[in-house]
């Protein structure tokens, strides 16, 4: 009962509502934005969070999360864009709906089943994250090594890019978060004599780099690109027949979508993916499919949705985060000397409760908006990308400067950029990049205590039931695409 | 005749200048430097390493890297990569503008460097519009100077135009 009193904190709070509000409405109009979205916007927000109070910062970035996820369904069904990557199989079946001049419809169906996903998804949060970090008590060094590993194989089958690409780009990051001066022994590795990067490279220029950056040098190679934009008059709520013939893909895709969100480095792409796919398998008229489909719109809304919830779960609970997302909003924890972990759910409930809180009322929220807003926000594509990019541009150079007064950030921010672009041209995705550096100390710090606790005996990691079980999972992890594309096959 | 003969010979030679071996040749040259690297790191003694000597994990982590590439190459003789397209001249300049920005930022102005980064940026992309590149040129990033200066409590680095203000 004192729990869901902490969740009904943000709604008692002027501070908190206005954050929870502000959040919900900026997330939405950076979901909408094609190649902005939750993680370069979390991002680009991040600095703007220091002056708040932790509570406050973590929900603006939870809610433009929730938000952001639902707001790339408005792009995807519109213009055929994903304004998310986690809204891309929502183009499949919500462009040829709306060019059937049923946008209102699409966009409708889009929103019920986001919202319900989102707030199916705070349900399990609310229920298993507590439970998960009971069972991280029984976690020592090694175990959390174990898992951390298993949380980076898990990149090889996040869906962009192939396994092998995914692996190289995960261990880049983690090599990333070796420069600096070892946190164990103070010894300085790849500074390159250089003073400032004994203190390594932080989290917030890479990711705005490797996506906001990244994306504005595409955005300079898609000049002469058009968007054929569908007109929206009003969004339609569903009628009973769409009712009746999508609930129980909503409800599938919104277990599927938690299931795979909680699941370490996974996220609303993957989880969209699979949602859509297994509405696909189980619809009495697969071959609508890729032609307007409902069935294919809320599979694929409501799995990704459902993934935000997810997601949160190892991050809240281990501090391993489920997303690229979530690896910001870890890294605002971090700022706002916030130690994410099993410790978290006993020390402050009040604190955790909030962040669950805010992400339900984030879900009615964006389902009001979306309703009686989607017109406007719809709108917010027709901003042309050579003023968008520049301010942008303005954004992320001041938000990273912003963070430790350096120049050195922005620096670094720019090569990741150039870095980021010419990795996604040859198809290496970003999120195991940005997961890696966040996992890097981690992994590094609990192999190096188990090998103190072990002596420097390595067969020692197989004596622990927990460690062999993540190696398992960490092996069938890396086999499972292969054996996917010969099931294919 | 002859000619179909030389094409169909150009088309089956191998070509090592493809996306992959560039790719693959890039990384693993890299890779390479940075494990010559570790072998500067200091060494700790072995009561002070906790378990692993400071170099022993990214000298790990870099041949990790290096056989994921060689896997990735060799497969990718099985399956060649898509060929990317030519980039546009636009992507060059843009790449040109931002190191501009750096060296403007850097040795003028930040907020110089900026403004010339909005205006090259917003111009180059279409934007004629007087009013709006006045906009985003001087309007935006001063709001945002603005902001950090005030709310967030933030000193930009020095600068001609910058210095103006903070005398």
């Amino acid at each position: 009962m004192e729990n869901f009193m902490y969740m009904l904190a943000p709604l008692f709070s002027i501070e908190l509502f206005l954050v929870l509000f502000f959040g919900t409405l900026a997330g939405l109009i950076l979901g909408v934005l094609p190649g902005l979205g939750p993680t370069t916007g979390g991002a680009l927000i991040l600095p703007f969070t220091i002056p708040l109070e932790p509570l406050s910062a973590i929900i603006l970035l939870t809610t433009i999360y929730c938000a952001g996820t639902y707001g790339g369904a408005i792009t995807a069904i519109l213009i055929n864009t994903p304004g998310t990557p986690a809204a891309a199989a929502t183009c499949l079946d919500g462009y040829p709906l709306a060019q059937k001049g049923e946008a209102g419809r699409a966009l409708g169906l889009a929103t019920i089943a986001s919202a319900f996903g989102g707030i199916f998804s705070v349900v399990i949060l609310v229920f298993f994250a507590p439970l998960l970090a009971q069972v991280a008590y029984q976690f020592g060094q090694p175990e959390y090594f174990a898992l951390a590993i298993f949380g980076l194989t898990m990149l090889s089958s996040i869906g962009e890019g192939t396994p092998i690409k995914n692996l190289i780009a995960a261990a880049f990051g983690i090599l990333i978060s070796t420069v600096g001066s070892d946190f164990m022994t103070s010894v300085d590795r790849f500074t390159f004599g250089v003073n400032i990067l004994t203190e390594g490279i932080g989290f917030i220029p890479v990711v705005v780099g490797l996506f906001a950056i990244s994306e504005m040098l595409v955005q300079s190679t898609l000049l002469n690109q058009t968007f054929n934009r569908v007109t929206l008059d009003a969004l339609k709520l569903p009628t009973l027949d769409d009712v009746k013939l999508t609930w129980k893909t909503i409800l599938r895709s919104s277990g599927i979508g938690a299931f795979i969100g909680v699941l370490p480095a996974e996220g609303g792409t993957v989880a969209s993916l699979i949602g859509y796919s297994e509405a696909k398998r189980w619809s009495k008229n697969p071959q609508e499919f890729g032609k307007g489909s409902i069935e294919g719109i809320t599979g694929a809304e409501a799995a990704n949705n459902a993934a935000t919830g997810g997601a949160m779960v190892p991050t809240l609970a281990l501090g391993i985060p489920g997303s690229a997302t979530t690896a910001v909003i870890l890294t605002g924890l971090i700022v706002h000397g916030v130690r994410p972990g099993p410790s978290l759910f006993r020390e402050q409930p009040d604190f955790l409760y909030g962040i669950f809180g805010a992400m339900l009322f984030a879900n009615i929220i964006f389902f009001i908006l979306g309703f009686f807003g989607a017109k406007i926000f719809a709108r917010v594509t027709l901003i042309p990308n050579k003023l968008l990019w520049p301010m942008v541009f303005v954004l992320s150079v001041c938000g990273t400067y912003s963070l430790n007064q350096s120049l050195m950030d922005v620096w670094i921010m720019l090569a990741f950029g150039i870095i980021g672009f010419f990795m996604r041209r040859f198809g290496f995705s970003l999120v195991p990049v940005i997961i890696g550096l966040i996992l890097g100390e981690l992994v590094e710090g609990t192999l190096r205590q188990s090998l103190v606790i072990f002596d420097g005996n390595w067969l020692l990691f197989l004596t622990r039931p927990i460690v062999v079980t993540f190696l398992i999972f960490s092996i069938a992890a890396l086999l499972f695409p292969y054996l996917r594309r010969a099931k294919n096959n | 005749m002859q000619r179909n003969n030389k094409r169909a010979i150009k088309k089956k030679s191998p070509s090592f200048l493809n996306d992959a071996s560039i790719v693959s040749f890039v990384i693993i040259i890299f890779s390479l430097f940075l494990f010559y690297i570790t072998f500067y790191f200091d060494e700790v003694p072995p009561i002070l390493n906790r378990g692993i000597q400071p170099a022993t994990f990214p000298k790990g982590l870099l041949i990790i890297i290096m056989s994921l590439t060689l896997i990735l190459y060799f497969f990718s003789l099985k399956n060649p990569w898509k060929k990317q397209e030519t980039l546009p001249k636009t992507f060059s300049y843009t790449l040109i503008i931002l190191i501009l920005f750096a060296i403007i930022a850097k040795t003028l102005d930040f907020f110089l460097g900026l403004s010339f980064f909005s205006f090259t940026i917003s111009y180059l992309w279409g934007e004629r519009r007087k009013l709006l590149l006045f906009f985003v040129t001087v309007i935006f990033p001063l709001l945002v100077f603005i902001f950090f200066e005030t709310i967030l409590n933030l000193r930009f680095p020095g600068g001609i135009l910058t210095d103006l203000y903070y005398r």
